[in-house]
Order: C-alpha cells, then structure tokens, then sequence
C-alpha cells in the first residue's frame, strides 16, 4: 500500500496540474494491474464500504493514545477529519510488511468488517502502529470508508487515455458502469476501443450551463426548446439485449433502486438508451426531494416504500437507436425519437418531459416564475439543433434557476469547519424572529469569501458564549441575508419549516439584529407557493 | 482563583501588585516586565520596560531607540519591594525569558512562550523550580507532537534542491522574528542564494549584531531580476503572502513553517505544495515536561488550549486553572 500512499501525498500537496499528472502517470505506470485498478476506482471517488464503525475507531483510538474520549472530541474539532486525528495521535511507526492495495481491500479490510469489538481493536491497533503516518493516513480513511483525494474524475480519466492511447471518452464511459477492480477490468479498461464490450454501459451524461447572458443574446426563441427543470436523479435508461439498466451521474447502476422504473423500461421496443430524470411523484407534480432520497438509498425497496413514495421518470432525451450512437443527430430529432418510443412502451411511469409553448423571450421569463408552483427548479433552455454533447459545453444548453428565497436572518451558533476550513468557524446557524426568541430555521457553510470567512470567525471567537459540545452559542448580532431553494412546514424543526440548499448571499452589516426576519416570513413563503398554479 | 494575592491576573494583565510591575501587558501600564519581543508580549506605550539584554535590543528596533528600557542579567535578581524578580531562558526565541517571582516564601515562575525543542539561535529552556507556573498552552493539545527538527530541515533542503532542480523559486513563509532567524541559522552555507523580505531585514541584522551566525541573505529586491530568483529560496512573513510583490513569484513553490502545519486543512487551505512542522513553542509532550521539571502544583494556563490543558492536569490530580481571556491568541503563531 505503500505506492499508493505516496501517491495519496503527492496529489494531496502538489498543486500543480502537471505535476498531479506526472505523480499519477508514474503510479500508474509502476503498480501491478490489481493495485492500479483500484486506485483508479478509489480515485474517482468509489469509495469502499465502511469497515469499522467510526465510534469503535474513535474509541480505539482514544484508548491507544491514553486520552479521555472529551480530549479526542477536542483534538478531532480542530483538525476536522477523523482519520488525520487518529493518524496525528498516534506516534509514528512502522515496520508493518508491506502489504498491497488490493489485497487490503478485497481481502483484509472485507475480513475485518463484522468482527466482533475485541478482534477489531486487536487488528487495527497492530496496523496502526504498524504503518508510518501517510499511509496510516491512507488506511483510516479506507477503513471509515471516507477516502477522498483533491484530483478530478476528468486529470484520473485523461492520465489513463495518455497511458493506454484509447479515447477519454470510452474511458469515461467504461468507468461508469458496474465497474469492480481486479487485474482483468484493469487490461480491460485500458484496451483499444470496441463497439461490443462497451455494451451495457450508458453514456457521459451532457450537463446545462447555468444562464448567464440575456435571453435576447440567444436569437430567435423558435430555435430553443423550453422544458420545466427537474429536481430529481438525472438517470440513463439502457436497454439493450433484452434487458433494462439505470444509470445515475457517474455513479454506481441504481436499477435496484427503482424497480418499477426498470420493469417499466422492459417495455420499450429493444435496443435504446435515454436520458432522463427519475422523480418522486404524485398525481401532476413531485414530491419533497427528501422522499426521493430516501428511495435512492434503498436497494430492494419493500412494497411499502414502492407505494408509498411513487416514482415516475421524466424523459428529455434518446442518444442510442438500434445499437446507433444518435447523439450527433440534432436535439428535436432526437426528442420525435424519444417521443416515439415512450409512446410505444405506454407506462405511466415513462413520461415525455413536457415542452412549453411560448411565444417570445418574456413568455419565458414569466413562465419561469410559475416553476416553483409546479415543483420545478426554473427551467432548460436547449437548441433544439444541438447534439448530445460531452460535458458542460457553453452555448448550446442553458439551465434557469428560479429565482431563490430570500431571507435575512441573525447567526446564533457556530461550529469548526471540516477539510479546508478544520479550525475555522465555518459552519453557522441562523435564527429568524419568533416574537422575541430567536429560532433557528437554517444550517450554512458557503457564500463568503476568504477574507469574510477570517472577519466572521474573528467576530464568533471574541462574541462566543456557551459551548453545546463543539458547537458555541454566538452573540446575537451578524445579520447574514440567507437564499434558498425551496421551502416546506416541518414538524422535525423547532422553527416549523425546512429549507433547501441554504447557502450565504452576503454579510448584511447594514441591518442591525432586531430587525432580522421572522417566523411569519417563512410561514408566508410556504402560503404563497402554496397558491400559486 | 489559584493565583496567589500577589499575582493577579487582570484585565491589563498579569499584575505583581506589591512589585509595582504588569507581565507581558495587553495595554500601556506604568512598569512592565516584558518575557521576549513578539508584539503580543510588548506593547508599546509602557512607562517603563524590563527585559533581558537581547530582548531590549529587540524592543528598541520595534519600540523606538527611545525607549525606557531597563535591562536585567541572565539569572540575576533585582528585588522590588520585597518581590524577588529573576530571568531564565525559556528557548522560546533570542532573549525570551521565564519570569522568576519569588514573594511571602512563595515562587511562582512565568514561563511566557516556551519552547522545548533544540534552536541555535538562542539560550536552551532552563527549567526553573516554583511552587506554581503560568504556562502558555497555544498547542494543548495532543495531536500537537513535533517531529525532530534535524528531519524537518533535511525536508526543508529536499524541497528547496527540487524546486532549484526546476528553475523556480522556493517561497518559505515564516515569522519574521525567530522562526527566520532560526531557519537561517540551520541552513548548510552552501545551499544556494537565500533572500529575505523587507520585514526579515531588520530582527535579521540584530541578530547578527548579537553574534548569531546565520547563512548569508540578500534583501529581495522589488526590481529583483526573476533569474537570479530562480532556484532561490525566499523567506517572508505570513501576512505578505497575498501582497503584489509575492504574487508576483507565481511560479515559486509555496510552503510554511509552522506548528500548525501538523494539520493538513491548514496546508491545504493556503494551497501550500509542503507546511514545515517547525515551532517555537512547547508541543503536548514539551509542556508536561515543563511542568513536571518546575515542580509547580498550581499550573495557570493562558493562550490557545488553555480549558483543555487545564482539565487533563486537574484530572491528573494539579489544581489547574485557565485564563478567562479566551479569545486571547498568539500572534507569533496564529492559526495560517
Ligand atoms: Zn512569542
Ligand atoms: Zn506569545
């Protein structure tokens, strides 16, 4: 595991594209098919399932290093990453024979996971003391199934095109399906294209641009297609050779997820694969996104669940037709295709995204305002002449967020960062006004700038009052103007409703405390989505 | 209040009521006994200073030559009205001192900043006997463990060789007063051309006015000639890492010397390609060293993790107590 942890520092420290580059090539170039397959897997972000529990972890810990578990909690607030605390409390060692990547994670790592407390501590402490720092480093964060490294999907993708000399497409393409690492998949991967064994495996998905000129620059509104933007999981149907598969973003398969979206997509005339959006839905509009997370994260959900949060797939696009790539045909042809298909399967749960009809620029503009009525985001803007794309391309798909809510709100608690921002207070909770009480109604990490987030965390260290645990109470006093996605009444929150996708819109210093918003602020928001169309 | 009556720990500061003197004060007092020269230990403004010799040179440079400063001798007691008053070295920079305090048959030792840890650049901590300590605490805690700084500077060397073996320059921020001087004082004198920001200059020439020897360091230069930078190593202070004339070093590689460097957000959030874990203070195990040395069974914690150190000492059975300024910080080694 040693190469790899060394891997593990370089890219954690260099910076530098060309020297990422070269520290991966050279790993790559070295390791043994059977390491650098699951490096590569552990590189783009698959990460191994959790082999002990953290809790155990942390008490093993704080037992190997003779300190009392609130001293540990202490240590972990500060430095913000579970497996860096144990690895720095620990002191250094080594000796451990040298024992490869893989035989870690399909053997050793699978073998500790289940083992009752006393055998586990016994392993993982020997290992602890076992390996030097960085790859201790390296083997928590395989252990608490949390390892992350600061390099893209796209530098690990363009590393292996430059070693094996085939298309980073393919590459892409080959990585996204059920993809598990061994010396086979990694000969595999890396093999000259061809059509056959790339069977089974959806394609990159194209992605929006966010909207950022005026809806004039983009020319006569006949030549763009306007659909509802979904909130929901962008999938690709594959149905190929008899069967159906579902493929999120870059992600595993979730065909398990969604059953009857499967079954349903059995009934398409053979051989297509199609982009679209699952969603949690019922009768004419979807549900919470929160109840569609709930189904993603079931694999064989029960008749229960399957009926009580129904599920439809919203259809936008077709790439592949009797085994042909359509994805350079032009956008409206595409959705005729689509069209066509959809109507052949006739299932309920396979829908055809609707298309607006509007008539000029400010239709658009206003119809947009109508999304949140309808339990959309905004809306897509797509040339209806554009092909299926690779990426994020400029100029061809435009995605319009409605605008977000807005509300000023007062920060009331804070605690550490995590990552890049362990030491600093960077994790607020806002308060609005319930007569003369402030609730809380929103948790918020981002929005502010470097230099906002040192001033924000010089004020909370000279105003912090009572410590919850790692959080400290704040004197009442920043205003912070506060937007959101969405917003809906919760009986789990103290302030009585929940939004999503809090972020930090700016520091109102303008605005004094008293006059911060209240709970009939939100409440109104609620009311007012409530009775538009 | 474990403090005894004759050592008060107030708003200004430490204050030695029948001495007449505040120690390493927060505001302008009338008599002030300062333990080194870092600006969160010597204000200006003070009627009257006293410090070691090393430390009143420093003073002048950042006070003003006008200064009234009194000096005291290494070891040497100056009695204040019944308050027995000496200095130790604390090995913490050049001239920093522990306060001696001896009063009513009582000692009490304050330690100022403290470093256990080997510096050439100035006397090694001297441990100091008393029946109660104020200790610094910046880096209570106990994922605070320095590596041995032999390797640290091998490291140091490595990367700097590297970044000469591509052209481009070596960009080391560290603090201006101690921490450079001791980089300087630990570097090979052939290693290459070393460069010293504007800031480095003058706490620089006082040390070697004082006899340190140090490598050989040339002022950087605004017009400076990017060649002759290439394969250099510069040395600047923290808070000019964002000015003009260090943006302009693009392509140097960028790193920091720090205590804090032991944590990777904080590398990772400066985007440094390598944080050297290099401090000039006591890290976990340093400090339970000076506290079992001085023999002190009182222990009043200021800066950094003073709850955390005081609560582990109290467990192990010392009356331990932490200041009430909690926002109080270091500033010779805050956080990057
Ligand atoms: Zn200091
Ligand atoms: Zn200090």
């Amino acid at each position: 595991m040693k190469p790899f942890a060394r891997l593990f520092a370089e890219l954690d420290r260099r910076r530098r594209a060309r020297d990422q580059d070269a520290a991966l090539s050279a790993y790559f170039r070295a390791a043994p098919p059977e390491d650098a397959a699951w490096a590569a897997s552990l590189l783009i972000g698959r990460k191994p399932r959790q082999a002990v529990p953290t809790a155990r972890l942390r008490r093993f810990a704080a037992t190997a290093a003779n300190i009392p578990d609130w001293l540990f909690a202490a240590c972990y607030e500060q430095v913000g990453d579970l497996a860096e605390t144990i690895t720095l409390l620990l002191p250094e060692g080594g000796g451990l024979e040298e024992i490869p990547l893989h035989v870690w994670l399909e053997q050793r790592l699978p073998a500790l996971h289940g083992l009752e407390e006393e055998r586990q501590r016994r392993i993982v402490l020997e290992t602890w003391h076992g390996l030097d720092r960085t790859a201790r480093l390296v083997w928590n964060k395989l252990v608490t199934g949390g390892f992350r490294v600061g390099v893209s999907r796209r530098k690990v993708i363009r590393s292996l095109s430059r070693l094996s000399g085939v298309d980073e497409g393919v590459i892409d393409r080959r990585l996204l399906g059920a993809w598990s690492p061994s010396a086979e998949a990694w000969r595999a991967l890396l093999q000259p294209a061809d059509a056959a064994s790339d069977a089974g495996r959806p394609y990159p998905f194209c992605l929006a641009h966010p909207l950022d000129l005026p809806l004039g620059a983009l020319g006569e509104p006949e030549k763009w297609l306007i659909e509802w933007k979904w909130d929901g999981v962008r999938a690709q149907i594959v149905r190929r050779g008899g069967e159906a598969l579902l493929w999120s973003r870059g992600k595993e398969g979730i065909s398990a997820a969604f059953p009857e979206i499967r079954a349903a997509a059995e009934l398409l005339p053979a051989d297509c694969v199609l982009d679209g959006e699952i969603l949690a839905w019922d009768g004419d509009r979807p549900l919470d996104f929160g109840l569609l997370q709930r189904r993603l994260g079931r694999r064989d959900p029960g008749k229960r669940l399957l009926s009580r949060i129904p599920v439809v797939w919203m259809g936008y696009d077709l790439l592949e037709e009797e085994g042909c790539d359509r994805r350079s045909l032009p956008l409206a042809a595409r959705r005729e295709a689509l069209a066509r298909r959809l109507a052949a399967a006739a299932d309920p749960r396979l829908r055809l995204s609707p298309a607006l009809r509007v008539t000029g620029w400010e239709e658009v503009a206003r119809r947009r305002h109508e999304a949140r009525g309808r339990g959309a985001e905004g809306l897509m803007l797509k040339r209806r002449d554009s092909p299926y794309a690779v990426g994020r391309p400029r100029g061809i798909w435009y995605k319009w967020k409605a605008e977000p809510y807005r509300v000023d709100a007062v920060l009331t608690y804070a605690r550490r960062g995590h990552g890049l921002r362990a030491g600093l207070y960077t994790d607020y909770t806002f308060s609005v006004w319930d007569a003369d009480r402030l609730v809380p109604f929103a948790r918020a990490y981002s929005g502010l700038d470097a230099a906002e987030i040192r001033a924000v965390d010089r004020f909370i260290r000279a105003n912090a009052r009572e410590r919850f645990g790692p959080v400290r109470a704040v004197k009442p006093e920043l205003v912070f103007e506060i937007v959101f996605e969405d917003i809906r009444r919760s009986e789990r929150h103290k302030s009585g409703v929940a939004v999503r996708f809090p972020r930090i819109a700016r520091l109102r210093r303008d605005k004094p405390a008293e006059e911060a918003d209240t709970v009939e602020t939100l409440r109104a928001l609620i009311a007012q989505k409530e009775t538009t169309p | 209040m474990i403090l005894p009556p004759w050592l008060q720990a107030t708003a200004s500061g430490l204050f030695c009521a029948p001495a007449g003197c505040h120690i390493d004060p927060r505001r302008p007092v009338a008599r002030a006994v300062v333990s080194h020269a870092h600006a969160d230990h010597a204000r200006p403004g003070c009627g009257r200073y006293l410090a070691t010799p090393e430390t009143a040179r420093l003073l002048r440079l950042r006070l003003g030559e006008a200064i009234p400063v009194q000096e005291l001798a290494w070891g040497r007691t100056l009695v204040l009205n019944g308050v027995r008053l000496s200095f130790h070295p604390s090995g913490h920079i050049r001239g920093a001192a522990q306060v001696r305090l001896e009063h009513a048959g009582e000692v009490w030792v304050v330690t100022g900043d403290v470093k256990t840890a080997s510096d050439p650049t100035c006397l090694p901590y001297e441990p100091v006997r008393g029946h109660g300590l104020v200790l610094e605490s910046t880096f209570a805690l106990p994922i605070f463990r320095w590596p041995d700084p032999a390797a640290v500077f091998a490291d140091l060397l490595a990367w700097w060789r590297k970044n000469a073996e591509e052209d481009r320059p070596s960009l080391l921020f560290a603090y201006a007063l101690g921490k450079s001087q001791r980089i300087l004082a630990s570097l090979p004198p052939d290693a290459g051309p070393v460069f010293l920001h504007g800031a480095l200059e003058a706490p620089t020439a006082v040390y070697r006015e004082d006899g340190v020897r140090l490598s050989a360091a040339r002022r950087l230069a605004a017009t400076e000639a990017p060649e002759n930078l290439r394969g250099a190593l510069i040395l600047a202070p923290p808070a000019a890492s964002e000015s003009p004339a260090m943006r302009r070093l693009a392509a140097a590689g960028r790193a920091f010397a720090s205590g804090w460097m032991q944590i990777r957000g904080f590398r990772r959030r400066r985007a440094l390609e390598a944080g050297f874990v290099l401090s000039d203070h006591a890290d976990w195990p340093g400090l339970f060293a000076v506290i079992r040395q001085s023999g002190a069974e009182r222990v009043f914690l200021v800066h950094g993790f003073a709850e955390e150190l005081a609560r582990t000492l109290r467990a192990a059975g010392l009356a331990a107590e932490a200041s009430a300024a909690e926002h109080e910080r270091e500033e010779d080694e805050a956080p990057p």
